[in-house]
């Protein structure tokens, strides 16, 4: 498989003409809603993403802050999209701190240079979002990539569910 | 070629070119003249992404750098760095010499007087320092000779819509410290700048008409009598964007008789971090300073300080000696290689990427035939992002620039976010199209969009 092959996998292919989550829904009554707009100044890619946050109980019966829905509005490029589509598929229904650790693992991944991740846990953890691996062979493309993860983050600080405000 | 340490530049032949037969104006290069400058460039001798020949098509945003250029700034550190305009020691004086020996192959490059070049960092810069010299005029800096410079509320600034952020950008800065309102001249369907409105929105208010000579998306060339006909009618000063026209046409700038003109060096074969504002004299002479200090003073005391006449009035500093020495022999590697020659080339190479828009899907930002156009052909691939296009074309060795290219308002002019642009230069083939051609054609495919 060539480098470009190994990029444009067919699930990134799949997910950029079918994008998951586009389209930006409303916010139930009573659950917390915040969204983050995020561009890519070097090629005018850009995305809006809504979460809408919920209290539910958690395994032990204790609340737990959960994302309940991701939706979101944008344009960009294949990867970007794909990225972004495969990141609704990944994060709705999770928890928020299981969010923001699968927003990690994706993050360490665009680090390894298409070597992909070590930990297989992490890897199983991701799902789909293993076929970016290739991307991280492209140091101009990660940062489109990533778009969506940073939008993702950027609401979760915005709606006050998590602490820090790291750069994405 | 050998290249020595005062490098000549021009292709060794052992016989006269053929005149090219379709091309009866001025003579294209030959092949073997093409071969020869093209061996001028190692890097076009390297490889890319497993092996690939590399297709360069992105010299709008860079060009790349013969090996009498390279050699020029390296045997200035090897034998002659010394600090300009001060130290009466041999290597001062050599290195001087070698300094103002580059601006006046400049000044002869572009048709202009050499004390009215002035050297910047880049086009940015130059463009910057006419908008906060006029600012600094606002302020009243410059005595009375600077106040033709003075913006008040009320004064217009022009620009065009086809403008690079930096002709544009430094004016909307100007305009919000100094109450003056910015406005445009909008751009045709073709992309080219709508000239005749300029009847219209170019005023009595006007007091800057700062456009570009030819646009680095579009590639459409300005015509540019007209507008400084109508600036010099309303008394507007004229701050002409030549980036993209210097490396590709000849160029006369006292007979295009702007005002003032900014281009970049690297652009034109010359190395980064130098680049050039041209100003006509008497204006440079008025202009009051902007960056202050070292090497652009006369008299200095405690309370206050004089300044040198242009164009060190406007070098204050350590200057990128190196550069702009490498810059000289840039503009001779073109002069000797002839603009007329150059231009006649790349219209070959534009008639060649303008081919692209036969291809499905594939639709030209910019004129469709190379009548007053260069060789920076925009485009996009219906169904497919450009940065996606730029990939593809990346893995067959082409290097095109993807994105908006530093315009994103003439990108919102024609709806679209980002573009995939090729441009070329003097050292391009037709090979390098063919390859490029081949490689888009094949996108649409690959992306499996019908």
């Amino acid at each position: 498989m060539s480098s470009l092959e190994q990029m444009y996998q067919q699930v990134i292919l799949d997910h950029a003409k079918s994008p998951q989550g586009k389209g930006l829904i409303e916010i139930a009554p009573g659950h917390v809603g915040s969204e983050s707009h995020q561009v890519n100044p070097t090629c005018g890619d850009e995305v809006t993403l809504r979460v809408d946050v919920v209290e539910r109980p958690g395994a032990d019966g204790v609340p737990v802050a959960t994302v309940d829905a991701v939706s979101w509005e944008g344009q960009g490029c294949s990867i970007s999209q794909a990225s972004i589509s495969v990141l609704h598929d990944l994060v709705a229904g999770q928890p928020v701190t299981e969010a923001e650790r699968l927003g990690e693992i994706f993050r360490e991944l665009m680090t390894t240079r298409g070597k992909g991740l070590e930990d297989d846990d992490d890897e199983e953890a991701i799902g789909d979002a293993v076929a970016f691996t290739g991307v991280s062979q492209y140091p101009a493309r990660i940062k489109c990539a990533l778009l969506g993860w940073a939008a993702l983050k950027d609401s979760l600080v915005t709606a006050g569910v998590l602490t820090t405000k790291e750069q994405a | 070629m050998t290249t020595t340490a005062q490098p000549v530049g021009v292709p060794q032949l052992d016989e006269p070119a053929v005149p090219a037969e379709h091309c009866p104006t001025f003579t294209a290069l030959s092949p073997r003249e093409l071969a020869a400058v093209r061996a001028d460039f190692p890097i076009l001798e390297r490889t890319v992404r497993g092996g690939r020949p590399l297709v360069y098509l992105d010299s709008g945003a860079t060009s790349q750098k013969p090996n009498p250029v390279l050699d020029a700034e390296q045997d200035f550190y090897e034998r002659r760095n010394a600090a300009v305009h001060r130290g009466a020691h041999q290597l001062a004086e050599e290195a001087t010499e070698a300094f103002e020996d580059a601006r006046a192959s400049v000044a002869r490059f572009v048709g202009a007087d050499v004390g009215e070049i002035v050297w910047t960092s880049g086009a940015t810069a130059a463009i910057n320092l006419v908008a906060y010299g006029m600012s600094n005029a606002t302020l009243g800096r410059g005595g009375d000779v600077a106040r033709r410079f003075a913006l008040a509320p009320g004064d217009e600034i022009v620009v065009t819509e086809a403008e690079h952020h930096a002709n544009l950008v430094p004016w909307q800065e100007l305009a919000a410290r100094t109450g003056a309102v910015l406005r445009w001249l909008p751009v045709d369907d073709d992309g080219r700048i709508v000239v005749d409105a300029a009847a219209e929105i170019v005023t009595e208010r006007t007091k800057v008409l700062a456009f570009t000579h030819a646009s680095n998306v579009t590639g459409a060339v300005t015509p540019v009598a007209p507008l400084v006909a109508r600036a010099r009618e309303v008394g507007a000063i004229t701050v002409l964007d030549a980036c993209q026209s210097v490396p590709h046409l000849p160029l006369d700038l006292h007979a295009l008789g702007v005002d003032f003109a900014a281009f970049s060096g690297h652009k034109m074969l010359g190395p980064t971090g130098v680049g050039v504002l041209y100003g006509r004299r008497e204006l440079l002479e008025a202009l009051p300073p902007v960056t202050t200090g070292g090497s652009m003073i006369e008299v200095v005391t405690m309370s206050g300080s004089t300044y040198m006449p242009p164009p060190q009035r406007f070098e204050a500093g350590t200057q990128m000696v190196a550069q702009a020495v490498a810059l000289g022999v840039a503009a001779t590697y073109l002069g000797e290689l002839g603009m007329d020659a150059v231009a006649a080339h790349e219209r070959e190479i534009t008639e060649a990427l303008l081919a692209i828009d036969d291809i499905p899907g594939v639709r030209i930002v910019g004129p469709r035939t190379a009548e007053d156009r260069l060789a920076v052909v925009s485009f996009v691939v219906d169904g497919v992002h450009a940065h996606d296009v730029g990939q593809v074309l990346d893995d067959a060795g082409v290097a095109v620039r993807v994105g908006h290219h530093c315009a994103q308002p003439l990108h919102r002019r024609f709806g679209i976010t980002a573009t995939a642009r090729a441009s070329a230069s003097v050292y391009t083939s037709l090979e390098d199209v063919v390859t490029f051609r081949e490689s888009l054609a094949g996108v649409r495919a690959f992306f499996s969009v019908d």
